[in-house]
């Protein structure tokens, strides 16, 4: 036995030193002046990884296509990835690793408005540009003067689903069922509330959960109770489908409607039949037929074999605004970055025209889907 | 009132499956007086097993049937009994004769060993859980709701419930889990062998963690690798709410947590809900410290 013992720790060093190896690959070459590093950090794993994959896809595919041509300034860019698992404090952590010991000259990420706002401070303070492709929660950019974004906010969307609520569903009244855990949801679902009110409509019944909860019967029995015509849920897919469910197994028959959080490969094999007729704004749909969008979705496709959503899209308008700004200073030096990027005017972006505002915010117009069959249809566009 | 009887039902739903993982708990502290940390993620195992399992068993018996969903089940707690067995033989037994803290933070490496394993094998996104039992909507009096699935997590419970009471007090190896329970070595002076009646116990618990897994997944059916943690962490504190060691203490107490937290989210706040469930378990220990269905016990000197 004790040689079974011996064996068994023996496996586990030898296992343990070649996965330490594996992780030192990728670092070496750091003095080499013909490369343009750029940081990503995102959610490949954990609970909002399909965000994280589609954003690091669409990202990836940006920078394969510059490289492809010119490459930037007469260099190559690489795109160093990391890994922040959907969980609170990862992001500070790869962010600082990134800029500190990788050298990046700009970053880009996250699509979570809580890990944006973790990253956001470190980038301002190291003079780092930071363009996040999808945190819409206004905060973000009020960080600092070094911090952008390629998507819509909060006021807005949540405005645009308060009028659509009121105006195409024509709800009276309307119950909210938002995630304390999260900057973003608790943003939208302020700015829904007040859009919502505004347009002359009733909240009736204001519930909250937090993320990674499974169990959401005791609100939505509370909920059923208040009897609403709507309930608006600012969350993220894993969570919504699974509101989704369990309201239809309460009895609950109401549609249900949120923003951009739901948009996810994943949200209709959770939810299932439970969704169908539901509503969510989001930043694109494939099925826009502008020859801009048609071409970005023919070239994911080839690469990736699977039709991009909404962060994949967002994921490459952060990059090739970034790059567009770097091609016009001619000059990857920090402050000189944030002026030009700052000065974007009319980027002709996948996800429609970008203009940076003076809040470091994109205008730009939403798209309201619907769930009809299992597959997203698109209703409307809605222009600020 | 039917609001309140709604979430009464939601509540002992939801406690159903606490107090299934609550027993495997108590029951390895009974008979070994340590807390299996690693409990929570063999539950976690239980709802992969059938994830992966439930494909296979399509091609022989159609899914989602009852006879299909029954054997998914029975076979993902043989495996998980097999997992339990090969992690006490592995990470518990070589410890058994140091002191009781060394076993401690042997169950939470092994539990963080399970979910980072798991994360590296099965991926971090969230899983659909396949629909392995038919489910179907039950009553509907005056607007109160109640699912086929539901019904299923509560006499699910009761009956592993009295198969563990009358594997305890009417078997032949019950009968030695209590000997070992009361003291390991005058036991295995009388010629019971503790090994093997330790090795039944933590297969025992870990089919229970299996069958709380599936039953979770058919009512929550998004699984992940942490899955297991804080379902885990609530069984624990319910185990310790109705006195650890005690078999209907555990489901006692798992039933108190799930209603608890479920009427403090509807009428209250979901944001109070852990607060307030565990001022509730604070409050029933400062009144009687071994729990609520649990024996005092005197320290012998």
């Amino acid at each position: 036995m004790r040689i079974f013992h011996a064996l068994s720790l023996l496996a586990v060093s030898v296992a343990m030193i070649v996965f330490a190896g594996c992780n030192k690959s990728s670092s070496s070459t750091n003095a080499d002046g013909n490369i343009i590093k750029i940081g990503e950090f995102a959610s490949l794993t954990g609970s909002e990884a399909t965000f994280g994959q589609s954003s690091h896809k669409g990202t990836q595919l940006a920078v394969d296509n510059l490289n492809a041509g010119s490459g930037l300034l007469g260099k190559k860019i690489q795109l160093l990835t990391e890994d922040d698992q959907s969980q609170a404090g990862q992001s500070a952590t790869v962010v600082r690793k990134l800029i500190s010991s990788d050298g990046v000259v700009a970053v880009l990420g996250e699509v979570a408005s809580s890990r944006s706002l973790e990253a956001a401070p470190i980038c301002q303070q190291a003079g780092v540009p930071m363009i996040s492709p999808a945190s819409t929660n206004p905060r973000v950019t009020q960080v600092g003067d070094y911090i952008f974004r390629v998507c819509f906010i909060d006021p807005f969307q949540g405005t645009v689903m308060a009028n659509f609520a009121r105006k195409t569903l024509k709800l009276n009244d309307a119950a909210v069922l938002s995630d304390v855990k999260s900057d973003y949801s608790m943003g939208l679902a302020k700015f829904f509330k007040e859009g919502f009110a505004a347009a002359g409509g009733k909240i009736i019944a204001d519930e909250n959960y937090s993320g990674g909860d499974k169990d959401f019967n005791a609100q939505l029995t509370a909920i059923k109770a208040a009897n609403p015509d709507g309930i608006f849920v600012p969350g993220y897919y894993t969570e919504v489908g699974l509101i989704a469910l369990q309201a239809k197994q309460l009895g609950i028959n109401c549609p249900i409607f949120g923003g951009d959080g739901w948009e996810s490969s994943s949200l209709v094999p959770i939810g299932g039949k439970a969704l169908e007729g539901d509503y969510f704004s989001t930043h694109y749909s494939p099925q826009d037929t502008s020859p801009a969008v048609q071409n970005f979705v023919k070239e994911y496709r080839a690469k990736y074999n699977e039709t991009p959503d909404a962060m994949a899209a967002l994921g490459y308008d952060s990059a090739m605004i970034l790059a567009d700004a770097i091609k016009h200073v001619g000059t990857t030096d920090g402050a000189k970055v944030r002026d030009a990027l700052a000065a974007t005017k009319n980027f002709p972006g996948v996800t429609g025209n970008i203009t940076i505002d003076p809040n470091r915010d994109a205008s730009k117009p939403a798209v309201i889907l619907t769930i009809t069959n299992g597959q997203f249809k698109y209703v409307e566009t809605v222009s600020p | 009132m039917i609001e309140f009887l709604q979430q009464l039902i939601n509540g002992l739903a939801f406690g159903s499956i606490l107090a299934l993982i609550a027993l495997g708990y108590t029951m390895v502290y009974g008979i070994l007086r340590f807390i299996n940390f690693a409990h929570g993620d063999v539950f976690m195992l239980g709802a992969f097993s059938g994830f992966y399992l439930a494909p296979k068993i399509a091609m022989i018996l159609p899914l989602p049937s009852v006879a299909g969903g029954i054997l998914v089940s029975i076979v993902s707690m043989a495996i998980c009994a097999a997992i339990g067995v090969l992690i006490e033989r592995l990470a518990y037994r070589p410890l058994r004769h140091q002191p009781k803290l060394t076993m401690l933070i042997t169950a939470i490496g092994v539990s963080l060993f399970l979910e980072y394993t798991s994360q590296f094998i099965f991926g971090a996104a969230p899983k659909k859980f396949p629909e392995i039992l038919p489910a179907f909507p039950l009553a509907k009096i005056g607007g109160l709701n109640l699912n086929s699935n539901q019904i299923v997590v509560f006499v699910v419970t009761v009956l592993l419930l009295i198969v563990l009471r009358f594997i305890i007090l009417k078997t032949r190896i019950g009968t030695a889990m209590r000997a070992v329970s009361f003291n390991p070595q005058a036991a295995a002076l009388m010629g019971v062998n503790t090994d093997i009646v330790i090795s039944f116990t933590f297969a025992l618990g870990s089919a229970l963690a299996a069958a709380a897994g599936i039953l979770w997944a058919i009512n929550y059916p998004a699984i992940d690798p942490l899955m297991g943690i804080l379902p885990g962490l609530k069984a624990f504190v319910a185990a310790v709410l109705g006195g650890i060691g005690n078999l209907p203490g555990a489901a006692l107490g798992g039933l108190i947590i799930g209603v608890t937290e479920t009427l403090v989210s509807g009428y209250i706040s979901s944001t109070y809900r852990d607060a307030i469930a565990f001022a509730v378990l604070i409050l029933i220990l400062l009144v009687k410290p071994s729990g609520l269905l649990g024996r005092k016990e005197i320290e012998k000197v």
